[in-house]
């Protein structure tokens, strides 16, 4: 083994203890937790996720999550590909200063939108609905995913373009047959970073609803400040909340690795 | 080069019409609270620029400024060098690769007040694994809940664990971008390790480190969630980073006016800051 391994595998190891912990903590009961260290689970237990998994309050948060945050997805990603095709390939009035007003929303601070976001989803009618949040969480996750995908296109050659058109493909044909395959890599990776900001945000999510379309997070905040000291089933909570970020990891992870390495070149 | 084409515009409006939705109505009503006084039941006086000039002069915005600067400052001078040390180290083929990838990008996929409750139970003194051992085993005095210094050591590491990542899986893409044949030219010219970081690796990385520092500086001066999961502004208000502060007296106060006013120049300065990184760290692009 090389010397120079050493500091991946010291960075893991950081980035897994307090990972290690919490897993462990959700598999102690309350008592224990209370009652001093621990290493390991000195009394196993899955009391914690069977309320969980029984409780609808606690699943359906889990549920609500997942279906703003694949809405919210699907909706970056598809606007925001013609939008990174203009900015890659043409000049048009006003696109850098466009290009940077887009970045700009990534800047405004979520605690500065939260009251008028309110105000204004419920005026339109659509507060509490998993698309309010979806909609709301376009205001960061759009301008990201130009801004990646933007930089995919701009290591395409211009001359596939230029060929395809020669060969007589019609734009929409050229787009979805030719152009799509190409930069596949990068919608990878775009959709996993929308994935990734609009699962992880909570207090806009937690603004714009109440009850029907309730994320898992607000879930947990209330049971942490209403249930007490109740340790165990937070961790278990929480536990939970790293799964889908992780599958979804796992499944782009070629992705990621050959997508990176196409991208910005 | 880029054909001039007035139609692109097309292909931007969907992007254009979302976000304008999301971003100038709100923004609009923060516009409309800034300049007015209310007493409840609606009823707004126009107040002028007076909310700004308190906001400015006041101490507790200097004090919550400075201590945002100093939050974000310390994040970048950490995350930035180390995220490229670990990349740099990292793997470039093999089946370790999609490991660390994955392992490196799960604490991004957790939501933020989960991050918060984690380190909360990681650090209680003589119960979480980090605190048992520092007190315990160490035998030093660590209390985030009572000392300043502790408070602000746990929220530094907490998104040096959090966000460092995103640096290394950037810098990475960066990296296995760099053709072989780079590597070789290099070695036959006899150039050291540091000669090939900073005339090969260091320029190709460039623009995905721009992304990561521009992100950093962002994320990090918005953050709201974990500092506030994990101490509550205190102990006191040693840790009150500006949104906390904002959100305390937009909602704990419920002073709309202050509260509107300070939203937007607390927006003026991350966006002042960002054009700045920005343009000097897309200067030589430009030429």
């Amino acid at each position: 083994m090389k010397k120079r391994s050493l500091i991946p595998i010291l960075y893991i190891a950081f980035l897994l203890l307090p990972i290690y912990w919490l897993v462990a903590m959700s598999f102690k009961t309350t008592n224990e937790i209370l009652s001093g260290f621990s290493l390991f689970p000195q009394t196993f237990t899955l009391e914690n996720y069977r309320v969980i998994f029984t409780d609808p309050t606690w699943y359906w948060g889990y549920i609500n999550s997942i279906i703003y945050v694949s809405m919210n997805t699907v909706i970056s990603v598809s606007v925001a590909l013609p939008a990174a095709y203009a900015f890659s390939r043409y000049r048009f009035l006003g696109d850098k200063q466009l290009f940077f007003w887009l970045l700009t929303n990534r800047m405004a601070p979520a605690a500065v939108f939260a009251l008028p976001f309110f105000q204004l989803y419920s005026s339109v009618g659509l507060f509490d609905t998993h698309l309010a949040v979806a909609l709301a969480h376009c205001l960061f996750n759009i301008p990201l995913a130009v801004w990646i995908l933007e930089g995919f296109m701009g290591g395409i050659p211009k001359e596939l373009d230029e060929t395809a058109y020669v060969d007589g493909y019609s734009f929409p044909r050229f787009f979805a047959t030719i152009f799509l395959p190409t930069i596949k890599a990068g919608v990878g990776v775009a959709a996993f970073f929308c994935f990734m900001f609009s699962w992880v945000e909570l207090l806009l999510a937690k603004t714009l609803t109440a009850v029907a379309a309730k994320p898992i997070a607000a879930t947990m905040t209330k049971t942490a400040s209403s249930a007490g000291y109740e340790l165990g089933l937070l961790a278990a909570a929480g536990t939970l909340t790293i799964i889908p970020g992780a599958i979804v990891i796992y499944f782009v992870r070629n992705y990621i690795a050959k997508g990176f390495a196409l991208g910005r070149v | 080069m880029k054909t001039e084409n007035q139609r692109a515009w097309f292909f931007v409006l969907p992007v254009l019409a979302l976000v304008a939705f999301n971003a100038l109505i709100p923004i609009m009503t923060v516009v409309n609270y800034s300049v007015q006084e209310t007493f409840g039941n609606n009823v707004f006086f126009w107040q002028g620029l007076d909310w700004f000039e308190q906001i400015l002069r006041s101490e507790r915005f200097h004090a919550a400024l400075g201590r945002q600067f100093l939050f974000t400052f310390l994040i970048l001078i950490i995350e930035v060098p180390l995220g490229i040390i670990v990349a740099l180290s990292m793997p470039r083929q093999g089946m370790w690769v999609p490991v660390c990838l994955v392992t490196m990008a799960l604490p991004m996929l957790i939501p933020w007040n989960v991050v918060g409750s984690m380190w909360n139970i990681f650090t209680l003194p003589n119960i979480g694994l980090l605190g048992y051992f520092l007190n315990d085993v160490v035998g030093l005095n660590y209390d985030m809940t009572q000392q300043p210094i502790s408070a602000w050591v746990t929220i530094v590491v907490m998104d040096v664990w959090h966000w460092t990542s995103l640096v290394v899986l950037l810098s990475y893409a960066g990296l296995v971008s760099i053709p072989d044949a780079y590597y070789q030219a290099a070695k036959i010219d006899g150039a050291s390790p540091w000669k090939v970081f900073r005339y090969i690796q260091l320029p190709k990385m460039k623009t995905v480190l721009t992304i990561a520092v521009l992100l950093r500086f962002m994320d990090s001066f918005n953050i709201y969630t974990e500092p506030f999961v994990l101490t509550g502004g205190g102990p006191g208000n040693s840790t009150t980073l500006l949104s906390i502060d904002l959100v305390k007296i937009a909602l704990g106060q419920f002073d709309l006016g202050p509260a509107a006013a300070m939203s937007l120049i607390y927006f003026a300065i991350t966006l002042l800051v960002s054009w700045l990184f920005y343009t000097l760290m897309t200067k030589d692009d430009a030429q």
